[in-house]
C-alpha cells in the first residue's frame, strides 16, 4: 500500500474528523508497538552492558565458590550446557531430518498425516512436561539424576523444530529439479540425498541452529533431569550444571554477590542464543533457495 | 540394478521408520505420563479436578487452584499481549512493510522471541517486581512485588512476539484489491484497517492468539520466579498465586511419597492435554485462514 494519502475536501468538518481519527489511530498503534518492544530492548542493552562488565577470564574458567568467598565462575555451567546440547543434537538432528524428509516426501499419506500431527503436537508440549517424561523414562529407572536424561528432554524439545523446518524447506524445492535427476537415471535415494537435500541444506541448518538455540535456553526440564552440580562434571550419567539453571538459582538467591553472577551468566547465555539466531539469519540470507 | 533396488527400498523404509518414530514418540509420551500418574489417578479420583486442597502432609492432592492460576495468568497475559501484538502486526503488516523502521521492528520481535525464559524471569524480578511493589503500596495491598499480575505482565511480553509475527503474516495475506477498493471509495487508511483488513484477517489472528495461549499455559520458569508461589485459591491478582507449571517446578524434585509425585505428574498430564487441545485448535484456524 505504501503511502496512500488522500486529498479530500478539507473544509468539510466530517472529513476533518475522519482524518484526525486516521492520524490518531496511526499514532496509537505506533505508540503501542513502541511499548511492546522498546522497554525490553533497553533491558537487553542493560544486561549486555552490566553483564559484560562482570565478565572476565576467571568468571569463564573458574568453578563457583561458596557464598562469602569473593570471585568464582561458571565454567561448569558453560561446559554442562555444551555437553547437554551436544547430547540433544546428536539424538534430535538425525531423527528430525529423517522425519522431515519423510513428511516432505509422503506427507499426504495416512502415516504422513499422523506423523505431522504428532510433530506439531510435540512442538506445543510445555518443556516442563517433557522434563517429567525424561524423568519417568531415565531418571527413575536409573535411580539418580543425569545429564543424559537432561539431553533426552532437550532432544524432545528440539526434534519438532528440526522436523518442521526440514519439511518446510524441502517442500519449496521445485519438482523439476528431482524430475531432472530421476530422468537422468539417478536412483531415488541418490536423488533425495544428492539433489533435494543439498538444495534445501540452508533450511535444514537454519532449523537445527534455531533448535539448538532453543535447547540451550531451556531451564524447566533440567530441574529434575540433569539437576545441576557445583563441580566440573563430565560424566553424562551423573548430574550436571547448565547455564539457564545456574541463572535461575543465582537470580532467585537473596545474596547480591550471587545475583551479580546471575547477570554475568545471563550475558553469556544471551550471547550464545542471540549469536545462534544471528548466524541463522545470515545462513538464510546467504544460501537462500533461489530458483 | 539389483543393488540399487535394494537400497531404494531400504531408503524408503528408513524414511517410513522416521515417520513412525515421531508418531510413536508422542504416543509413548502420553502413555508414560498416564502410567506414571496412575497412583494419583486412583487415589485422587475426580476430586483432583474439583477440589481446592493441596496438602502433601495429609496426602490431599486437588489441583483446581493451580488450574485456575494457570488460566487466570494466561488470560490476563493474553488480553495485554493481544492489544500490543495487534498494534505491532498492523504496523509491521500494513503501515511499514519495508524500509529501515520495518527492519528494526522485525529484528526486535525476532530478538525478543529468542530470549530464554529464565532471563525473562530475571528481568521480571529486577525491573517489574519493584514497579508492582509500588502499585501494591499505592493500592494498600501487601507489597510483595511478586503477584499474579506481575507474572501476567511478564508473560504478556514473552508471548507477544509469536502472536505479533503470525498476525503480521496474516495481515499481509489480505488481498490488496480489497484494501484498494476501500481506499478508492474514500475510506481513510485507518478505516481500511478497521473495516477491511482486520475483519478479513480475524480468524487468522484468532489462531495466532490461540497459539500464543498455548505457550502461555506451559510457560514455567519466568512465571515461577515472579508469581510468589502461594498455595491456595486466590482471585486477588495483586497477591501471590501458583500455576500448574510452577507447582511442578517448585515441588517435583522434593516430592516424597508415591502419590505426591504421581499427583504432580498428573498435573503435567492435564497441562499436556490442555495445551495440545489449544494448539490443535489454533493450528486448524490458522491453516483454514491461509488456505482461503
Amino acid at each position: 500500500m505504501g503511502d496512500l494519502r488522500l486529498i479530500p475536501a478539507k473544509s468539510d468538518p466530517a472529513v476533518r474528523a475522519r482524518l484526525r481519527g486516521d492520524v490518531s489511530f496511526r499514532a496509537l498503534v505506533l505508540v503501542l508497538s513502541i511499548i511492546a518492544t522498546v522497554p525490553l530492548l533497553l533491558i537487553l542493552l542493560f544486561i549486555i552492558i552490566r553483564g559484560a562488565s562482570s565478565i572476565n577470564w576467571q568468571f569463564l574458567t573458574q568453578l563457583p565458590k561458596p557464598i562469602g568467598e569473593a570471585g568464582g565462575g561458571i565454567s561448569n555451567a558453560i561446559v554442562g550446557t555444551i555437553i547437554l546440547v551436544l547430547i540433544a543434537t546428536v539424538i534430535s538432528v538425525p531423527l528430525g531430518v529423517i522425519a522431515g524428509v519423510f513428511l516432505s516426501e509422503s506427507g499426504k499419506s495416512r502415516l504422513g498425516t499422523v506423523a505431522r500431527l504428532s510433530v506439531e503436537t510435540l512442538m506445543g508440549i510445555p518443556s516442563i512436561v517433557l522434563g517429567i517424561v525424561a524423568y519417568v523414562w531415565i531418571v527413575r529407572p536409573m535411580g539418580h539424576f543425569s545429564a543424559f536424561s537432561g539431553g533426552i528432554s532437550l532432544a524432545m524439545i528440539m526434534l519438532p523444530v528440526i522436523t518442521l523446518s526440514t519439511e518446510e524447506t524441502l517442500l519449496m524445492i521445485p519438482v523439476s529439479l528431482r524430475e531432472a535427476a530421476l530422468a537422468l537415471g539417478v536412483s531415488y535415494p541418490a536423488t533425495i540425498m544428492r539433489v533435494v537435500v543439498p538444495a534445501g541444506m540452508s533450511g535444514i541448518i537454519t532449523g537445527s541452529l534455531l533448535a539448538v538455540a532453543r535447547g540451550a535456553g531451556e531451564t524447566a526440564p533440567l530441574l529434575f533431569t540433569s539437576f545441576g552440580s557445583p563441580f566440573m562434571a563430565l560424566n553424562i550419567f551423573r548430574p550436571m550444571a547448565a547455564l539457564p539453571q545456574t541463572i535461575f538459582y543465582y537470580a532467585t538467591s537473596p545474596y547480591p554477590e550471587w545475583q551479580a553472577l546471575a547477570w554475568g551468566a545471563s550475558f553469556v547465555l544471551l550471547v550464545i542464543v542471540l549469536a545462534l539466531n544471528i548466524v541463522t539469519k545470515l545462513v538464510t540470507s546467504r544460501w537462500k533457495i533461489r530458483f | 540394478m539389483k543393488g540399487t533396488r535394494i537400497s531404494d527400498t531400504a531408503f524408503r523404509s528408513l524414511l517410513v521408520i522416521g515417520g513412525i518414530a515421531v508418531s510413536v514418540l508422542l504416543v509413548a509420551i502420553l502413555f508414560s505420563l498416564f502410567v506414571a500418574s496412575k497412583p494419583a489417578l486412583v487415589a485422587n479420583g475426580l476430586r483432583f479436578l474439583t477440589g481446592t486442597e493441596w496438602d502433601p502432609v495429609q496426602n490431599r492432592f486437588q489441583a483446581l487452584p493451580f488450574v485456575f492460576g494457570t488460566l487466570l495468568t494466561s488470560l490476563i497475559a493474553l488480553i495485554i499481549s493481544t492489544v500490543l501484538s495487534l498494534a505491532l502486526a498492523v504496523v509491521m503488516g500494513e503501515y511499514y512493510r519495508n524500509g529501515p523502521f520495518a527492519f528494526i521492528l522485525q529484528t526486535a520481535v525476532e530478538l525478543l522471541a529468542g530470549i530464554p525464559s529464565v532471563v525473562y524471569g530475571f528481568i521480571g524480578l529486577f525491573f517489574l517486581v519493584p514497579v508492582i511493589r509500588l502499585l501494591q503500596e499505592a493500592l494498600g495491598a501487601p507489597p510483595y512485588g511478586v503477584s499474579i499480575l506481575t507474572a501476567s505482565i511478564l508473560l504478556a511480553f514473552m508471548i507477544l512476539p509469536y502472536s505479533a509475527s503470525i498476525g503480521r503474516e496474516i495481515i499481509s495475506l489480505v488481498p490488496a484489491d480489497l484494501k484498494e477498493a476501500a481506499l478508492s471509495l474514500g475510506a481513510t487508511p485507518s478505516e481500511t484497517v478497521w473495516k477491511v483488513t482486520l475483519p478479513y484477517a480475524r480468524s487468522g489472528i484468532l489462531g495466532g492468539v490461540l497459539l500464543s495461549l498455548g505457550r502461555a499455559l506451559g510457560e514455567t520458569m519466568a512465571v515461577t520466579m515472579v508469581i510468589g508461589n502461594a498455595n491456595g485459591f486466590s482471585l486477588n491478582i495483586l497477591g501471590p498465586g501458583t500455576t500448574m507449571a510452577s507447582v511442578i517446578a517448585n515441588e517435583f524434585s522434593e516430592a516424597s511419597g508415591d502419590v505426591y509425585l504421581a499427583s504432580l505428574i498428573e498435573i503435567a498430564l492435564l497441562l499436556f492435554v490442555i495445551t495440545a487441545l489449544i494448539n490443535i485448535a489454533g493450528k486448524i484456524v490458522v491453516t483454514r485462514m491461509a488456505r482461503m
